[in-house]
């Protein structure tokens, strides 16, 4: 879908959602619910930053680290994505303390969506990377690189562009799945919206305004991926 | 305290496989519902009256890029104001089932758009009705090559499932959390379940593997 009609329905539902609420006096549950919006964003952004932060190793060391690393990456990876992210959520929550470490809530809900995400960036990461062709590497040996510079220089620099794209997909999966840390008692978006229900019983307008909330937020990723995957591509370009 | 109670472990494993089959049915349930409405969902996409095409596209992206568990609060909570009341259970797989419907439109489109054009034409010049055509030469042609996709969001919503525990329906993470609760141990339940998805989703996969390569196989030489 292009960008155009993005920005059509995203007006379209907007105006929608804006009619919907102007039928009630909104100032008594909007404030709470911007709040909630503001704590969404924070995770999803702390989310994002470790979701690249812990893929980038863990595809680096399923490819190439000696088996110890290899075996460790690949358990996270299949661990992590073969289990609900609610239940990862409720694990780190629920029984980390019986170990004898306690976070807070926020820091579990941080820790938990970035490594769910990060667990399927890892594949992504490592389907860019070998996607870039053979002869760059053979190119570099025959340069007589060292293998970690070349893949630092020549490699991942070409890899990157590929990667933006399903990336911008995750951090949207992201955001969606930060709805699950209302029920780890902390109160984001999803957790104002029930709030305010319980109080106002305005449901059908909270639940629509949440909803609007959502979508541009993800719009919000999309655009900006879009941004970044033409900067990146033009820097590619001219080194061709 | 132990860190693990083997006993514990065993007099709460009936309870959570009872609860494994909600969570199962919830998963059969909601796929159908995901499958057959996707498909609904891809050919209005396509068509070519704008007037349904475009709201079915604006749709397919709103569902799509607005979290699943504030929709099944939605179907659960804003529908009985319309004087649609559902029980818990149906409410969630609804919501579950509509949203991946639109994943799986976007699987089934990709499906249907690599149809040749051929295939349309030699329909018009035989003379087969709209509802022919697609019954018997382009659903059959598109669907199979794109079945592993279909896998894929086949696990991926089995994952979703405990997100039912929200509203309250006695599935294996509520299950879980309200034995948690009664004892204070939460170690136990919450690693099991852990365990149930990680060995559901990697059978899953294994057949969609299987499925993939008899597919393969089954598509280079067509039993003509």
């Amino acid at each position: 879908m292009n960008l155009r009609s993005l920005a059509v329905c995203a007006i379209v539902f907007f105006v929608a959602g804006l009619s919907v609420a102007s039928f009630a006096s909104f100032r008594e549950f909007l404030p709470g619910l911007l709040e909630g919006a503001l704590i969404t964003v924070e995770i999803t952004i702390g989310g994002c930053i470790l979701a690249v932060v812990v893929a980038v190793p863990a595809a680096l060391a399923k490819m190439y680290a000696p088996w110890p690393l290899r075996w460790l990456a690949i358990a996270y990876i299949e661990i992590f994505r073969g289990t609900s992210a609610l239940v990862q959520l409720f694990w780190l929550f629920f029984v980390l303390p019986h170990f004898g470490i306690l976070l807070e809530p926020l820091s579990v809900a941080i820790l938990a969506l970035g490594l769910n995400v990060g667990a399927y960036g890892a594949e992504v990461v490592r389907g860019a990377v070998s996607a870039v062709g053979r002869g760059q590497w053979e190119a570099t040996v025959a340069l007589n690189m060292p293998r970690t510079m070349a893949l630092r220089r020549i490699i991942l620099p070409q890899a990157l562009v590929a990667m933006i794209p399903p990336w911008g997909n995750l951090f949207i999966e992201l955001l969606k799945a930060t709805a699950l840390v209302s029920l780890i008692t902390i109160s984001d978006l999803a957790f104002k919206a029930q709030q305010m229900n319980q109080i106002t019983f305005r449901t059908l307008e909270i639940f629509t305004i949440v909803l609007v909330f959502y979508l541009a937020i993800s719009i919000l990723i999309t655009v900006g991926m879009r941004t970044l995957e033409s900067y990146a591509a033009r820097g590619l370009a001219r080194g061709r | 305290m132990k860190f693990w109670d083997w006993n514990y472990t065993l007099e709460i494993l009936p309870a959570l496989l009872k609860a494994s089959v909600v969570t199962i049915e919830a998963t059969i349930l909601g796929f159908i519902i995901a499958a057959i409405l996707g498909l609904a969902l891809a050919i209005m996409r396509m068509s070519e009256n704008r007037w349904i095409s475009i709201p079915t596209a604006g749709f397919i992206e709103f569902i799509r890029s607005t979290p699943i568990l504030i929709q099944i609060f939605f179907v659960f909570f804003v529908f009985p104001e319309f004087g649609i009341v559902l029980p818990a259970f149906v409410a969630g797989v609804l919501a579950i089932g509509v949203h991946y419907a639109t994943y799986c439109s976007e699987v089934y489109r990709s499906g249907l758009e690599n149809i040749p054009k051929g295939q349309w034409e030699a329909s018009i010049a035989l003379n087969l009705s709209p509802y022919i055509t697609f019954r018997d030469v382009i659903i059959p042609q598109a669907i199979p090559p794109v079945v592993p996709a279909l896998g894929n969001y086949f696990v991926a919503l089995f994952k979703e499932t405990p997100l039912l525990s929200a509203v309250a329906v006695l599935e294996l993470m509520q299950t879980a959390k309200i034995l948690g609760s009664e004892t204070f141990r939460y170690i136990e339940p919450i690693t099991l379940v852990g365990v149930f998805f990680l060995v559901m989703s990697l059978i899953a996969a294994w057949l969609i593997r299987r499925v993939e390569n008899f597919l393969d196989r089954s598509l280079r030489n067509p039993g003509r």
